[in-house]
């Protein structure tokens, strides 16, 4: 057992801290407000080796291992959740096609996703009648000679709009039982029948994009399938499992960028003749605040531990999920309520964080998919 | 072009809530976060902004502790080529001046160019390291340097930043002690790929009987100032506060001034 962080990973740490307090934190409300996406910080984030942490360096990555990801997704959680969604989606696009891509696809769209010539990456499963039953998608992918044909609308898709790449998911055998059916694709922007439909109108994240993608009669070179026909499904749960780490690991950020800034405001801000933090009504919900967040650090840390080293992760991701993210949530809550009616002003952060934290709780698998599959792993496993 | 920066790993003060400690001659450093002093960071950036321009390698030195490695590798990261940290239990307590010999201990058997320090330290703020250093070395020196045009010839010439808006123009022979001024360029992030570099890079350490001094030229022995105490100011008087409309308030910050001298 050892707590320690690798010299490494404490550079990392500090590194993205640092950039994120002078590039990231000064922007952040101005983009929320304007609903702009990062694209300058994004590039700057890439050419720092934040695009590919768990990529090796010959595709262009900075591969540093699950914790190191872990600890910088938290930093920049910390300043902007909208940056911090994005680089977890590029980052796990890059992934997927690293884990399942031919040499070939990997040449072509890893190193772009690393070095920022692509703005982000994104995933395309969710369809607008379903979410969370991932696997009763409609799209469908049909082989005509050398191209695959693609049907279908795809929504609520992270970064749909700004992605030089997406991975996409589609039905190609509807007579196959659910979920076996399925297939990947690597579909490129601007492929022909591939278009971008509208983008949401979000309560937080509102830096980053959330699209419909439609694919009317797209036409892919069959190459653009990722790894083999009605293995689409195992593929998306399997980098699922990794997304969490990061969205747990981001909402940390979101958590504690909420608590650091009230604990911060309660020792200036007085009330009845003394700065607020002198009443134990605030210093419980600081002590409280600060003790769940760092035991939901040590859940994350740990799923990422056992990613970066070849173990079973599945069940430690989503308990890592569900718990940093729900944590996350009620500590913005509180400090909305620390800072009182300013908390509900947009003068101050806390209101935007918690805008923003809300969406953590809903992407990459509800914190009630993230039960299931607990559920699932532990029932099994007995 | 052989360049030696010398850095301090530094607590962040600004924005802490600072405690006078129980010596009463220093502050509370638990705590507080430290990172490298922000001039040093200018420094380091300026050194390697030389090297990609002439070749040549840096060298970053730095006194202090193990956590001092924190600093030096950072400077690592960003692309300097060597490091050494300077420690023995005897530094501390060192002035400026003390430190400064320290410092030119370490670099007197190196070969060098150009030697950049930081105009001042955040901590202590004396600013007499780099000058005090230039002597020490028997080299000429320039501080406060906001600009440096470039080396030809045996010789360095640079800007120096002066009070009242005046910017000084300044040709000198080199080797020399440069201390830099913050703004003089946009110190670079270390990337992933620079940390990954040198994250197991050793540093190399040096002590006392290494530098070849004794204990008696370090540490408050070897310093020629003591400091007595540090504390916050009281709060000063004299405050006034005006109110009314913008412009019976103007008026009478006008009238104030007069009174006082001022205004003419």
């Amino acid at each position: 057992m050892d707590f320690n962080l690798t010299t490494e990973q404490e550079m990392i740490r500090d590194m993205v801290r640092d950039f994120a307090e002078k590039n990231i934190k000064p922007v952040a409300a101005q983009y929320d407000e304007e609903k702009r996406f990062p694209f300058e910080n994004l590039k700057k984030m890439a050419q720092l080796g934040l695009m590919g942490m768990n990529i090796p360096v010959e595709y262009g990555g900075s591969e540093v291992g699950v914790v190191a990801y872990s600890l910088a997704m938290t930093e920049i959680g910390k300043a902007c959740a909208s940056h911090a969604v994005t680089t977890s989606v590029t980052n796990m696009v890059a992934e997927v096609i690293y884990e399942f891509g031919t040499e070939e696809m990997k040449g072509k769209y890893i190193p772009k996703l690393c070095n920022g010539e692509y703005p982000a990456g994104s995933f395309a499963i969710t369809e607008p009648h379903t979410g969370s039953d991932a696997a009763n998608i409609r799209t469908t992918a049909v082989l005509d000679g050398t191209h695959y044909v693609l049907n279908g609308t795809k929504t609520m898709i992270t970064s749909g709009e700004y992605a030089g790449v997406t991975v996409a998911w589609a039905v190609t055998d509807k007579s196959a039982k659910k979920g076996k059916g399925i297939s990947a694709f690597v579909v490129e922007k601007g492929t022909p029948g591939f278009s971008v439909g509208k983008a949401e109108e979000k309560m937080g994240h509102r830096a980053s994009s959330l699209n419909e993608l439609i694919f009317d009669n797209c036409r892919i070179p069959k190459e653009c399938l990722l790894g083999h026909e009605g293995e689409g499904f195992k593929i998306a749960m399997m980098e699922l499992d990794g997304g969490r780490i990061g969205i747990g690991s981001l909402a940390l950020g979101i958590g504690f960028g909420a608590i650091d800034f009230a604990a911060q405001y309660v020792k200036e801000r007085e009330a009845f003749g003394q700065p607020l933090s002198r009443f134990e009504a605030i210093q419980w919900m600081i002590a409280d605040s600060y003790t769940e967040l760092e035991a939901a650090q040590l859940l994350v840390l740990r799923a990422a531990f056992l990613k970066e080293n070849g173990l079973q992760f599945t069940k430690e991701a989503s308990m890592a999920k569900l718990f940093a993210t729900e944590t996350a949530r009620r500590v913005a809550i509180r400090a909305v309520q620390m800072l009182g009616g300013y908390g509900y002003t947009r003068d101050y952060p806390v209101e935007r964080y918690l805008r923003d934290v809300i969406g953590t709780t809903l992407y990459e698998g509800t914190s009630e998919v993230q039960r299931i599959v607990v559920a699932r792993e532990i029932l099994k496993q007995r | 072009m052989e360049v030696i920066v010398c850095i301090k790993r530094v607590p962040e003060t600004a924005g802490a809530d600072i405690i006078i400690d129980k010596t009463g001659r220093g502050i509370e450093k638990r705590g507080l976060v430290f990172d490298i002093n922000e001039w040093d960071n200018y420094a380091v950036e300026e050194a390697i902004l030389l090297k990609e321009e002439y070749g040549g390698s840096v060298t970053v030195i730095s006194m202090g502790p193990e956590e001092a490695n924190e600093t030096l590798r950072r400077a690592l990261a960003m692309g300097a080529d060597q490091a050494i940290r300077l420690t023995d239990p005897v530094f501390e307590g060192s002035d400026g001046y003390a430190i400064a010999r320290i410092l030119s201990q370490a670099i007197k058997p190196l070969s060098y160019d150009l030697i950049l320090t930081g105009v001042q330290t955040e901590d202590d703020g004396y600013g007499q390291v780099g000058p005090t250093l230039a002597e020490i070395l028997e080299i000429p020196h320039a501080a406060v340097v906001n600009r440096i045009d470039g080396i030809e010839g045996g010789r360095v010439k640079v800007h120096r930043e002066l009070e009242g808006g005046l910017e000084e123009v300044l040709d000198l022979n080199i080797p020399a002690v440069l201390t830099i001024q913050s703004g003089i360029n946009e110190p670079r992030y270390v990337s992933i790929m620079g940390i990954r570099k040198v994250a197991k890079k050793e540093i190399k350490v040096l002590g006392l009987s290494e530098l070849g001094m004794k204990p008696e030229d370090a540490g408050q022995p070897g310093s020629l100032s003591v400091v007595e105490r540090v504390f916050f100011p009281p709060v000063g008087e004299g405050a006034q506060m005006l109110e009314g409309t913008m412009d019976e308030i103007s008026d009478k910050v006008v009238t104030i001034l007069k009174e006082k001298g001022g205004g003419a």
